[in-house]
């Protein structure tokens, strides 16, 4: 495939990881990242598109001891919380209604069940491409009320917003949305804000960045003092994005940089976000799964357009539901712990019965380390918050 | 006017099977538009000799004891959407599934049997083709299909047709893989390339507007497997990778056998549309159904001769070896990935879904 084999050569990959190694090697004494130092260099990917390349590539093996990646918050399946799910199933077990979704929305939990278990029980959910599909639903059956449960962040909300604008255009009255998208610097500020974040750079979302442009992100640089590398999903796109990181960080510099050139242009793209702007406003604040309550970090549907919100449309209870106490993902988030060194990672918390927000996806941090688990952790456990289980040991359904 | 008597009475001509348009709950019921459906739909098409019906198909035992010493016994059900779909359908589908499953335990397949459970208003023609590529997917798999029943039941209780067919086999004396027989040093073998079939369903949905040239990979595998056996009594173990794709077939292997498997990323064939596919929608083709896809696992000192073998038949032309058995983490897969990293290839929880973004 053009433009997929390039950004897959193994050789490319050797030649910048050579590079990665022989700035690791220049940092000073005691700082992090450098061989005398107790703690490595911590750059978070923010992206789960970019957890999940990471570890189907096996990258972060490659890196040397001295620089570790972090996982971040960039999946919009793992960060929805529980009390929005359970409005979604309140929503899909109206008997008017047809709730339509993305495909991975239906294994997230909420308090009781799943969007899976909701449609077992007779709930008519359907699973839709595009936001686009779920119109023509709503137009296919005229006599019931279409909801399209829309999540993601600034990647999904143009396409959302569009179709909102295509409903009004076409005077379809029977179709609403679940708003649910989410905003990705308001998340990374709250990320910061935090007292205890062991942080010194950001990979930033390439498909995000697309829409919004490169230009948001300098807050994280300029206020925060952290760089910030716009990557391609690619493994030679993060790799080389990972060098950029580090190098701003060993000649002391800190801007925001964009190795997504190819894709994501720094004002990002105008259409798209004027679609958001005209049918989206910013909500005062969101809860976020594993983070809590962000503000300014989710989007609504604007007052008018209102006829095509589906939280005006039906009375929602909009349930508060705590995460799961013994739950890890806050800490994971921020850099400060494993998946592993999470009391319930691998036995009351797997990627089919998840509890917290990393296990949600295969783009969380902790079902990405569960799935492709680096092989050095496959050996049995010696204690209930260090490794994996045996593989063997899996209860499977 | 005589009064017409049993004695007296006959037809002027022998009766003719009628056939309507649409199946309808009189099909099912037992009675004349019942038989006149079986009769014309599938006696005819699969009885090779004019012979009464009975509800059971009677099998001379000699000629089975002179292919074996075992018989080998399976089922499946056949719930395809859609019923044809680029390079197949669910009737050949139901001959091929079942006719695999045989012979990857090294048995030759013979006998089906073919179960239909009908929805009120199928179109009787579409039932007569689908039969069809039944009787011609059973002459090219050298089965025959000699039992069978009929139900129908009301609009919505199924989606059309649902098929099972049943299949007997005698396995060859001397030849027994099975998953629990992998030993470290063996090697893994493939017959082509993964995810076809998945790939050509999903895009047959019609659901993602795309437009592709996949095709679904079904075939019968029993002729592969003669070839394979022939050159390697001692094969280890075979499996056709069908739902759960290839990934779900090795780690059935590692589980059962208590060793590992570590396959090559590079060595796995994926036809570039496939490959297309799966980037666009976040799926990853080791989990993708194959429907004419086998996994021959094979001592080291036999794999070059297995896959020559393999290679020169027309089942098996794109073979290669993907990976080898080891010991390191028992009962787990990896792969090696082209940048010289090793993951974890683990079962899906579900379904693969589609990735939003």
């Amino acid at each position: 495939m053009k433009y997929v084999h390039e950004f897959r050569d193994p050789q490319r990959a050797q030649g910048i990881l050579r590079q990665i190694e022989a700035i690791a090697a220049q940092f000073p004494p005691g700082s992090p990242g450098s061989s005398a130092s107790d703690r490595p260099l911590r750059i978070m990917e923010i992206c789960g598109g970019h957890t999940h390349a990471i570890f189907k590539y096996g990258l972060a093996d490659l890196l040397p001891d001295t620089v570790e990646l972090i996982h971040g918050p960039g999946c919009p399946v793992c960060i929805m919380p529980k009390g929005r799910l359970d409005d979604a199933i309140t929503l899909a077990q109206n008997p008017q209604v047809i709730l339509t979704t993305f495909g991975d929305v239906l294994r997230v939990p909420g308090s009781s069940q799943s969007l899976l278990q909701a449609k077992a029980q007779g709930a008519d959910i359907r699973v839709v491409y595009s936001p686009l599909d779920a119109l023509q639903i709503a137009i296919a059956h005229p006599d019931r009320e279409v909801v399209f449960f829309a999540i993601g962040f600034e990647t999904t909300a143009p396409s959302t917003a569009l179709t909102v604008l295509q409903a009004a255009a076409q005077g379809v009255s029977n179709f609403s949305l679940f708003c649910n998208h989410v905003l990705v610097v308001p998340a990374l500020e709250a990320l910061l804000n935090q007292p205890d974040l062991q942080l010194d750079g950001f990979i930033g979302p390439g498909h995000v960045s697309m829409v919004i442009g490169a230009r948001p992100y300098r807050v994280i640089a300029e206020r925060y003092g952290k760089p910030v590398v716009v990557s391609g999903f690619e493994p030679v796109d993060i790799l080389q994005s990972l060098w950029m990181v580090l190098d701003q960080l060993v000649t002391g510099r800190c801007t925001v940089e964009n190795q997504y050139s190819r894709l994501v242009a720094e004002d990002g793209n105008a259409v798209a976000l004027g679609a958001i702007a005209q049918v989206f406003t910013v909500r005062e604040q969101f809860e976020w799964r594993g983070l809590g309550e962000i503000p300014a970090s989710g989007l609504r549907i604007h007052p008018d357009y209102a006829q095509f919100d589906a939280e005006v449309k039906f009375s929602l209870p909009h349930p508060h539901v705590d995460d799961h106490r013994a739950c890890a993902c806050g800490d994971i988030l921020r850099g400060v712990k494993k998946p592993w060194e999470c009391k319930v990672f691998g036995t009351a918390c797997t990627p089919d019965s998840p509890l917290g927000a990393c296990m949600v996806s295969s783009e969380g941090a902790c079902a990405a380390y569960y799935n492709y688990g680096q092989l050095d952790r496959r050996r049995p456990a010696t204690s209930s918050a260090s490794l994996a289980p045996s593989h063997s040991s899996r209860v499977r359904r | 006017m005589p009064s017409v008597t049993r004695d007296t009475f006959q037809r002027s001509h022998p009766r003719r099977p009628r056939l309507e348009s649409t199946v309808t709950l009189a099909h099912g019921s037992g009675g004349r538009a019942m038989h006149d459906l079986i009769d014309s739909i599938f006696v005819a098409r699969f009885q090779q000799a004019p012979a009464p019906l009975e509800d059971q198909a009677r099998i001379p035992l000699g000629a089975l004891n002179t292919l074996g010493d075992r018989l080998a016994f399976t089922t499946d059900s056949y719930v395809v959407d859609p019923l044809f779909f680029p390079g197949s359908n669910i009737g050949e589908l139901a001959v091929n599934g079942t006719v695999n499953d045989l012979c990857v335990s090294g048995a030759i397949p013979l006998y089906l049997t073919c179960s239909v459970i009908l929805e009120e208003g199928l179109s009787t023609d579409l039932l007569a083709q689908i039969v069809d590529h039944m009787a011609i997917a059973a002459v090219q798999a050298r089965v025959q299909i000699v039992t069978g029943d009929t139900k129908v039941v009301p609009r919505g209780s199924v989606d059309k047709i649902f098929i099972n067919t049943a299949g007997v086999g005698v396995m060859r004396t001397g030849i027994n893989p099975c998953a629990t027989a992998l030993q470290p040093g063996d090697r893994i073998l493939i017959n082509g390339a993964i995810g076809n079939h998945g790939a050509a369903i999903l895009v047959a949905r019609g659901e993602l507007a795309l437009d592709t040239d996949i095709q679904s990979d079904c075939q019968p595998l029993n002729s592969l497997v003669d070839a394979i056996v022939s050159v390697c009594p001692d094969v280890r173990a075979m499996r056709d990778a069908t739902r759960g794709g290839l990934a779900t077939v090795l780690n059935e292997f590692a589980t059962a056998s208590q060793v590992s498997i570590q396959l090559q990323e590079e060595a796995i064939p994926v036809d570039e549309p496939v490959a297309g596919l799966c980037e666009l929608l976040g799926l990853d083709p080791l989990y993708l159904a194959n429907e004419g896809k086998i996994v021959v696992v094979v001592p080291a000192h036999r794999a070059d001769e297995t896959l020559a073998t393999m290679r020169s038949h027309p089942a098996g032309q794109e073979s290669c070896c993907i990976g080898q058995v080891g010991d390191r983490f028992p009962g787990l897969v990896s792969l090696q990935t082209a940048f010289g990293t090793e993951r974890v290839v683990d079962v899906l929880v579900g379904d693969q879904l589609p990735r939003i973004c």
